[in-house]
């Protein structure tokens, strides 16, 4: 079996996400001796410097700038660019966007594709292992039937390496044409989340509240800390979004996002099974919580029993203090 | 206005999940079965968009026997017909081969409108709203929060990694319901005892016209499976917050190395 490696890039602001270029860097390495080339739709300022990660080539294909994301445009792009350079696997990270363009992928296709995948290696062909029931437990999936196959990476789960200073590539434009006109959906206004906030999927420190944050207002003690840690994003447990306290899109748990950041900061949660199958993957996970019964101590690494608006404050000078030296 | 509301019955949410001795399919003994949370809110917005402008919604699931109990609920939260896709060679399908065994079902369903949740809570792949998309050729707007309808289109608030975008489609086309789309009701009494009532069409491949082949081999295949290595608790820091906030920023920094 080939292991030739096609990777979607998706582009946000025209700039290569990280999450595309973290399955990159994951492809290259499974690849070994065989390539791995990247796939580029619309503008891409930085698309010459993915040759810093060591791809064999990065095709590109024109789209109309005001298309924006049409899932039914870009499939057909990466279906043409697949025919092609035909390649044995065509991967992608399971964003929002990457997840409804490999769905459509697919059915053009004709396979299915394993999805937000957190393991990828080779062992007499692709072994993928990917979390389902909300990480409850954690599948490994095979490929039956011809190539290519397709698979969709967790983002922040696999390491982006470091970029080969100086190296940069030729692009190899495709014969491809997309025609706006033809996309069946329209993009009419895009709203951006508050500025510089970090989704709680891609950051690197995720802190939460729960029932135990009382109030929409109290979500502000959190932001603090949010705000002193860099790349860190604000929580939620599902009590408090069901409270309305603090909007769905930062609820972690089986009905929220599932993550994995390098640092979990869970704040007055109890730890209710649907929520720690969407966090318990966390490499490092911290509790404050004024019950010390609360199920969440049971996989907290460090715990705190107190009243979270106490500590948190504290904390706040503690991280500011360390992170000035 | 038709609609179609795709359903799919899955394990509760506050399930514990217990892998078979063999390792091989996850243990379905002493499960609780439940409509998928995101297919509730799919179902709520097509009884809101039925008595703002009229119109019959269609309940839709591919499932074995216990789906019955599902489609039942939804009788009773107001549905006008049920169409329960039934037969053995629709057991453990991979996403491809649900779809394409949904698609040939919404072809035979008058619709201007198709709902799905955003993903099953389970397999938790996500795949099966916008596969159906490209089979039948319709726009989709994928995890929605606003939706509204208007005469020849439907604009939704989808949302995207660190935001969200208002998207246009025209009819037919197919949406999936995230949670914050609406807060579902509850069936009363009245409803639940005249939903036993009602008829649910049972179609096996036959009569939709499908084959083993026409629905293809499963292309992916979950081979076994394993419980997340359990986790171990910690430390608990002891002192005033003052304390146990300077004990933990050092731990973090120079035992765990995060920092």
């Amino acid at each position: 079996m080939g292991k030739t490696f096609l990777i979607y890039i998706e582009t946000k602001d025209s700039k290569a996400r990280k999450s595309s270029i973290e399955a990159l860097c994951a492809a290259r390495r499974v690849a070994g001796d065989s390539t791995a080339a990247a796939v580029v739709i619309g503008q891409c300022d930085d698309a010459s410097s993915l040759a810093q990660y060591g791809v064999s080539a990065v095709y590109t294909v024109n789209a109309p700038s005001t298309a924006g994301f049409s899932s039914d445009l870009h499939a057909a792009a990466v279906a043409a660019a697949a025919d092609k350079v035909k390649p044995d696997f065509i991967g992608g990270s399971a964003t929002v966007l990457g997840r409804e363009l490999f769905g459509r992928l697919s059915a053009r296709l004709g396979r299915t594709a394993a999805m937000d995948c957190i393991e990828m290696k080779w062992d007499g062909g692709l072994k993928l292992v990917r979390p389902v029931y909300s990480g409850k437990a954690l599948a490994t999936v095979s490929f039956q039937g011809e190539a290519p196959h397709l698979f969709t990476l967790r983002p922040n789960v696999f390491p982006a390496d470091a970029p080969a200073a100086g190296l940069s590539c030729a692009l190899t434009p495709l014969d491809v044409s997309l025609d706006a006109t033809k996309a069946t959906s329209r993009v009419v206004e895009v709203l951006r989340g508050a500025a510089g906030e970090l989704d709680v999927a891609e950051a690197q420190v995720v802190i939460s509240g729960g029932r135990g944050m009382k109030g929409h207002e109290n979500f502000d003690v959190l932001r603090k800390l949010v705000a002193v840690i860099p790349n860190a994003a604000l929580g939620a447990s599902r009590a408090a979004v069901d409270s309305g306290w603090i909007d769905h899109s930062h609820q972690v748990g089986q009905t929220g996002k599932v993550v994995s950041p390098q640092l979990y900061i869970a704040c007055g949660i109890s730890g209710a099974i649907q929520h720690l199958a969407g966090m318990s993957s966390s490499k490092c996970i911290v509790a404050v919580n004024k019950d010390p019964e609360a199920p969440i101590f049971k996989l907290a690494d460090y715990g705190i029993v107190g009243d979270l608006f106490e500590v948190v404050p504290k904390l706040v000078e503690e991280f500011k203090k360390l992170l000035a030296q | 206005m038709n609609i179609i509301v795709c359903l799919k019955q899955v394990f509760a949410t506050d399930a514990r999940i217990k892998i078979a001795p063999d390792g091989k399919t996850v243990s379905e003994e002493q499960i609780e079965w439940i409509m998928s949370p995101y297919d509730e809110f799919a179902l709520e917005e097509a009884l809101r968009i039925r008595e703002a402008k009229s119109g019959k919604i269609t309940a839709l699931t591919l499932g074995p026997e216990r789906c019955t109990t599902m489609l039942r609920s939804a009788f009773a939260l107001g549905v006008d017909a049920a169409v329960h896709l039934k037969d053995p060679l629709f057991d453990n399908l991979d996403a491809l081969a649900v779809a394409r065994v949904l698609a040939e079902a919404i072809r035979k369903i008058p619709h201007d409108l198709v709902l799905f949740g955003k993903q099953g809570v389970g397999v938790d792949q996500g795949l099966v709203q916008s596969m159906v998309a490209e089979l039948l050729g319709l726009p989709l707007a994928n995890i929605v929060t606003k939706l509204s309808v208007e005469a020849d289109k439907v604009r939704c608030l989808r949302e995207v990694d660190g935001g969200s975008e208002w998207v246009e489609c025209g009819l037919p086309a197919i949406v999936s319901a995230q949670k914050g789309l609406n807060d579902p009701r509850i069936a009363n009494l009245k409803g639940i005892m005249a939903a036993k009532k009602k008829p649910i069409d049972v179609w096996n491949a036959q009569s939709l016209g499908v084959t083993a082949d026409s629905i293809g081999a499963s292309t992916l295949t979950h081979d076994s499976y394993v419980l997340p290595p359990p986790r171990k608790a910690g430390k608990v820091l002891q002192g005033t917050a003052e304390d146990t906030a300077q004990q933990l920023v050092s731990l973090l920094r120079n035992e765990a190395k995060i920092i």
